[in-house]
């Protein structure tokens, strides 16, 4: 695998193009179906399409909880391949969300709203901390990793109360948003089409990314390390360095998600860091399907759904949403993409 | 800090740790024996103070209602456990993790639809003032109450898993299950037993917290992670790991708590301060658990060989 290390930086540009073209240039052939193809479009008209549908409806204010839904699918994509694709369990994602959500809220809060700075800064903050925390988590192994991104998290989570100058536990409210600039023309992000054009395409990037990924070189002995991590070690893999990537690559994505969200709802408060937001974004990618491509989308499009559907009848919608949660654990134990067909069937099933 | 309110603040440590240890030993011991992990555990210490606050309002005597809730709670657990939990033991973690997680959404709510978010819950009438342990040191009777029946229960499942055939069959199963159960021990009813006797050991540290802390939906949440933090401490599925991490950490978060803000005063506004010190002391307690991990990975007393 001489040529690894060169393959490492790839899934950090999300490859451009279209869904269906040739195979990588490792040669493996790649498992695209037609109808991958097919939802591929169709995720690409619901995305061109849905601010236009809903206002013909008269349900614009749905927008917002669809750009709600797009934002959690950008974080519950970018576990998923922590979770799914190298099998590793981390219980603190919601750390490199909330930190994505304070780098930009504080840059906005000090006047400074140019996207590029957001984007850096998000990147910086959150890929950072995700080298610093894996590099020392992956040192450890099963429950204990479990345990120790759990730990990592919290810590975030108590730091974020404690900065009393940004919110502290009340959380910080933000006026502006990120101006997108084109030359002379300057886009705010506040305008929810807008927004909602960035999130679809941020999400469709890693989709893509995602699907290309599985099959990929780099995918493959990642896969491979997931299913063994000894056997993978013995053939010659760097396995730790691997792990690191992923854990890096997962962690600037989730933090963009964070940046996206505190533009979304112009609030950021120390809740995004709690436990139970990584145990949500762990419900999701479970829900929707562990190591599938399209898990992290259908998972959050279906909690966050299920949520505002039942919460439209009834003041107990946790309660139900616990039995539906439950159900699905104990008879689709594939997911609900493995429960709709062989959509997602790109990377094996999911790990032990 | 003076002497006098360093000794009662090792005095809070100690009773918030033996609380701690009253979840933490049903907790490690799932894990350990059952390698489950099981969010929903803060979910009956949930169950337990509110239904404590509920007999206690019903009986109108404090013992009787925190018995009635132990009891109860030990049932609910046990019919939880019979009833789902043990399903879910040869699933991967991934499935217990949303599984547990779904039981905290239903418990959260169910408990709401029952009893409301809140329930009053004070302590009884004969302890409520304090006590002077020594000249210069008040410390309230209700504290003492606690650190006595904390201490009192730790000593029984030490003896309960030391001394007894039960317990050396679930010391069995934690070092290794395979081979307890070839050896003819019928593993999974004496785990419905163990889950029981955990969910009223929760109910018992849900009870005597409710009048210090909160009765009210969610009050399990914060305090699970603490216990997952001490049974990774004490080395998963070890009764006296769970014990020593329990102290330890009972003692760092509130040791901390005052101590760090005392020493932030003397350079910090007081705003901040009284910021930065209890949310360093929740930090401490995980910078410890990671320097543990990096010395001992196994935890201070390693349970499986």
């Amino acid at each position: 695998m001489a040529t690894l290390p060169s393959d490492v930086a790839a899934p950090a540009d999300p490859p451009s193009g279209d869904v269906g073209i040739a195979a990588e240039a490792g040669g493996f052939p790649r498992p695209t179906t037609r109808l991958d193809r097919s939802l591929a479009i169709g995720f690409g008209l619901v995305a061109l399409l849905l601010p236009f549908l809903l206002e013909a409806l008269g349900a614009g204010y749905y927008l917002s909880l669809a750009s709600r839904i797009v934002i959690y699918a950008i974080a519950a994509t970018s576990l998923n391949l922590v979770l799914g694709y190298a099998g590793l369990v981390s219980f603190g994602h919601a750390a490199f969300v909330g930190l994505g959500a304070y780098a930009t809220g504080i840059l906005v809060s000090e006047g400074v709203v140019g996207s590029g700075w957001h984007l850096l800064a998000t990147l910086a903050v959150t890929g950072l901390a995700a080298l610093l925390i894996g590099a020392i988590s992956l040192r450890t192994r099963g429950v204990y990793f479990i345990m120790i991104t759990l730990a990592f998290a919290q810590m975030l989570f108590y730091l974020a109360n404690s900065v009393k100058g940004y919110g502290g536990d009340e959380g910080l409210n933000i006026r502006a948003r990120s101006v997108l600039g084109f030359g002379a023309v300057a886009i705010d992000l506040k305008n929810p089409y807008v927004l909602w054009y960035v999130a679809v395409g941020v999400l469709g990037a890693s989709l893509l990314a995602l699907a290309r990924f599985g099959p990929s070189r780099l995918g493959r002995a990642v896969l491979a390390l997931r299913d063994d991590d000894v056997r993978a070690e013995a053939l010659g893999f760097p396995t730790y360095r691997l792990k690191l990537v992923v854990f890096v690559v997962a962690g600037a994505l989730g933090g963009i998600a964070g940046a996206l969200s505190v533009n979304l709802q112009g609030y950021v408060s120390p809740n995004v860091l709690h436990w139970t937001q990584s145990g949500t974004l762990m419900v999701m990618v479970i829900l929707g399907g562990v190591a599938t491509v399209w898990g992290g989308l259908v998972g959050a499009a279906a909690l966050l759904l299920l949520q505002e559907v039942l919460s439209a009848y009834t003041e107990h919608w946790e309660f139900w949403t616990g039995w539906v949660l439950l159900a699905v654990v104990l008879f689709a134990r594939q997911g609900l993409v493995g429960l709709l067909g062989s959509a997602g069937r790109s990377a094996a099933a999911a790990p032990r | 800090m003076t002497g006098v309110l360093l000794v009662e603040q090792a005095l809070n440590g100690l009773q918030f740790g033996l609380m701690l240890f009253l979840l933490a030993a049903g907790l490690t011991l799932v894990f350990g024996v059952m390698d489950m992990i099981n969010l929903a555990h803060g979910s009956l210490y949930m169950v337990g103070a509110f239904l404590a606050a509920w007999l206690v309002g019903l009986t109108g005597s404090f013992v009787l209602g925190v018995l009635g809730a132990v009891a109860l709670t030990g049932l609910f657990g046990m019919a939880l456990e019979a009833g789902l939990l043990r399903t879910l033991y040869a699933r991967d973690h991934l499935s217990q993790v949303l599984a547990t997680f779904a039981l905290i959404l239903i418990l959260n709510d169910g408990v709401k639809m029952v009893f409301g978010t809140d329930l009053p819950l004070s302590a009884p009438a004969v302890l409520a003032g304090p006590v002077e342990l020594f000249p210069g040191l008040q410390y309230p009777a209700y504290r003492l109450l606690i650190l006595g029946v904390g201490l009192a229960l730790a000593l029984a499942l030490y003896l309960l898993v030391q001394k007894t055939r039960m317990g050396a069959l679930v010391r069995a199963g934690a070092s290794n299950r395979q081979m307890a159960t070839a050896m003819g021990t019928n593993i999974t009813a004496l785990f419905t037993l163990v889950f029981g006797i955990g969910a009223a050991l929760c109910a018992v540290a849900g009870a005597l917290l409710g009048p210090l802390l909160a009765v009210q939906v969610g009050m399990g949440e914060n305090i699970l992670i603490l216990a997952f933090v001490v049974i990774v401490i004490g080395g998963i599925g070890s009764i006296r790991g769970a014990l020593v991490g329990s102290i330890l950490v009972g003692c760092i978060d509130t040791l901390g708590r005052t101590g760090l803000q005392q020493v932030f005063r003397e350079f910090l506004p007081p705003q901040w301060a009284s910021a930065a010190g209890p949310a360093l002391a929740s930090i401490a307690v995980y910078v410890f658990m990671a320097a543990v991990l990096a010395f001992r990975p196994q935890g201070l007393f390693p349970a499986r060989t």
